[in-house]
């Protein structure tokens, strides 16, 4: 197997404890990798290190322990080969829609004309379908078009990889959707290296290649990674009558709601469990929910996976 | 509160300065006086005022005289004491502008470096905190010592006095900026000079204007007092000048006028102040 284009070792992040007291570590031990073109989805509760990898990745934030290395180089700093969009959506409010994209593509590409970085952007804006919004100011936009605005701000810039922090958790059920359609057209169309944090099952299992599931905090680890091994052709409209759509999902949900904290330090699934190497699970094919082995070692077993029927969920 | 009558409140407005004007003029009607008072009357005492020869308090006819006379003619020169009223202000607003510009140019970027540094904020600190409550004209002495010129110690003193307010809120102001602006210029990498005026520049911009605004309305108090001290021209030596003469009459007009310009001084900032705001 070839270098995956991002490659994270060992990443840790500690806090210091209170004093006289041992370190706060939130999570250790963290190792995985994402091909290019793939989208990788890590989900995991609230609290147990999600944002701060991301930040990590995006190099906003420096692990305790620990390398990220993208396209062979080790990320040291924030760069313009990582796009980000924040939870927060971020834009600089008294910029308009344009301009907020502008202030990107004239750091990408300084040598372009005014002309170009506007032509550039507007063609960005009007992939997420604001090209009516372009002179308006973030205020007067609504939440799912602030969200819009800051992923034409990322895609514009063209970078190698995408970080995305829970892009749509503050949008209302009918946005999120449209906006997913929407972004789920852009990464097929672009093949664009993707890492998202979300915390919804459904979206990640619409938009992933894979699925990283961390295990709660402290101390969390990558618990198991799970192949969406649907066709890549997914519509939100359709997806629910692929019979895998719900094996995966309840594999997904079991981890949250019941396997999530098996993993603490003494647990019986953490001794078992070894960090480096997670195992890959497979829940959409039948069968697929036991272990494959790794290349690179043995993988402890996986849960078992309960037998499940479409009604279930 | 009914909004549906926009001509409510200048009406009370108009109410209350006609009670004031009434209160007044009772204080001062003295019945030994002609009967008939008309503007010709009027006129003439305010000229007897003007001259020293009366000294009790005016009534609002003479006030109103006087205030005709220095707007029919606010620019004349007659020598040091006897100068129109506009040209006095003018002297005076040109200190404000000058020690208040001056100010700006020194706290706004030492400002932002506080904003921005830690390590320079908790050095400066203590500076601040001794320097910031002395009260302006108590540099006077030491500016009139080492400067050596009356008009440059007042432009100091206004310096001073605007120094501060500026100072500390863009520094508060820089200090504030989201991080969330800050990582998105990071992530971008905007150059840190780019990333200073285009995104903590703006960003800060109205809290910045807010200390200009305290600074401006600040160095309009106090420039009076410090034209006192030094005497020679502008707003405030005229008020001490006038009260030399006993001429209450030109006191009150003066008075009236320093608070025309500091409302003006204060609405121009306030109209920057709304063009940098934004909405989150
Ligand atoms: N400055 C800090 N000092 C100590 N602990 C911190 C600090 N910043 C973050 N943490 C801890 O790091 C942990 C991870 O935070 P992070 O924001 O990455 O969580 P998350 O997985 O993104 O959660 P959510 O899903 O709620 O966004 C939290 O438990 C938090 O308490
Ligand atoms: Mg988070």
């Amino acid at each position: 197997m070839t270098q995956p284009f991002l490659k994270v070792e060992a990443l840790a992040k500690r806090y210091p404890g209170p004093a006289g007291k041992p370190a706060n570590t939130v999570f250790e031990n963290i190792h995985f990798g994402i091909a290019k073109g793939e989208f990788a989805c890590i989900v995991g509760h609230s609290g147990c290190g999600k944002t701060t990898i991301l930040n990590v990745l995006a190099g906003l934030d420096e692990a305790s322990e620990g390398v990220v290395i993208m396209d062979g180089r080790e990320v040291r700093g924030p760069s313009l080969d990582r796009g980000v969009v924040f939870q927060g959506h971020a834009l600089l409010p008294w910029l308009s829609t344009l301009k907020n994209v502008e202030f990107g593509v004239r750091s990408r590409w300084p040598q372009w004309t005014p002309k170009q970085i506007e032509a550039h952007s507007i063609r960005y804006l009007e992939m997420v379908g604001l090209g009516h919004a372009l002179h308006k100011k973030p205020a007067e936009l609504s939440g799912g078009m602030k969200q819009r605005v800051g992923i034409a701000r990322a895609f514009a810039i063209q970078p190698k990889m995408l970080l995305l922090d829970e892009p749509f958790g503050a949008l209302d059920a009918l946005t999120r959707g449209t906006i997913q359609d929407e972004l789920l057209a852009i990464v097929q169309a672009t093949h664009q290296t993707v890492f998202m944090i979300t915390h919804d099952v459904d979206e990640a299992i619409l938009l992933a290649d894979k699925v990283l599931l961390m295990s709660n905090g402290p101390h969390a680890r990558i618990a198991e990674i799970v192949d969406i091994t649907m066709p890549r052709d997914r519509s939100r409209a359709t997806i629910h009558h692929d019979p895998q759509y719900y094996r995966i999902r309840n594999h997904l949900v079991d981890f949250l709601v019941n396997r999530s904290r098996d993993y603490a330090a003494g647990a019986p699934a953490a001794a078992a469990h070894d960090p480096r190497n997670p195992p890959l699970v497979r829940p959409g094919l039948e069968g697929g929910a036991e272990v494959l082995p790794l290349p690179a070692g043995a993988a402890p077993a996986a849960p078992q996976l309960k037998p499940v029927s479409s009604a279930s969920a | 509160m009914r909004s549906a009558r926009p001509w409510l409140a200048p009406l009370l407005s108009a109410l209350f300065l006609a009670l004031l004007v009434g209160v007044w003029y009772l204080a001062t009607y003295q019945p030994a006086a002609e009967a008939t008072v008309d503007s010709e009357y009027a006129a003439l005492v305010g000229q007897a005022a003007s001259t020293g020869a009366k000294s009790a308090m005016p009534t609002p006819g003479e006030v109103g005289a006087k205030l005709w006379e220095h707007l029919s003619d606010p620019f004349y020169d007659r020598g040091t004491n006897d100068k129109g009223i506009g040209i006095q202000l003018l002297y005076s607003i040109g200190r404000v502008l000058l020690g208040f510009g001056l100010a700006a140019l020194v706290a706004i970027p030492l400002g932002f470096v506080i904003g921005m540094s830690p390590l320079i904020y908790k050095a400066l600190d203590p500076f601040i905190q001794v320097l910031k409550p002395v009260s302006p004209l108590a540099w006077m002495p030491l500016a009139l010592y080492t400067i050596k010129d009356s008009g440059i110690s007042a432009i100091f003193v206004i310096f001073i006095c605007s120094l501060w307010p500026m100072l500390v809120n863009t520094a508060f102001g820089v200090a504030g900026v989201r991080r969330d602006w800050l990582n998105v210029a990071r992530t971008l990498e905007v150059s840190r000079l780019r990333t200073a005026f285009q995104v903590i520049l703006p960003a800060a911009a109205p809290t910045i204007m807010t200390g200009m605004r305290i600074s401006i309305g600040i160095a309009w108090l106090v420039i009076v007092a410090a034209e006192m001290l030094v005497g020679g021209t502008g707003i405030g030596y005229f008020v001490w000048n006038e009260w030399n003469n006993l001429s209450i009459a030109n006191i009150i007009s003066a008075i009236l006028f320093i608070g025309l310009i500091g409302m003006a001084l204060d609405t121009l900032l306030a109209r920057l102040a709304r063009a940098v705001t934004y909405r989150e």
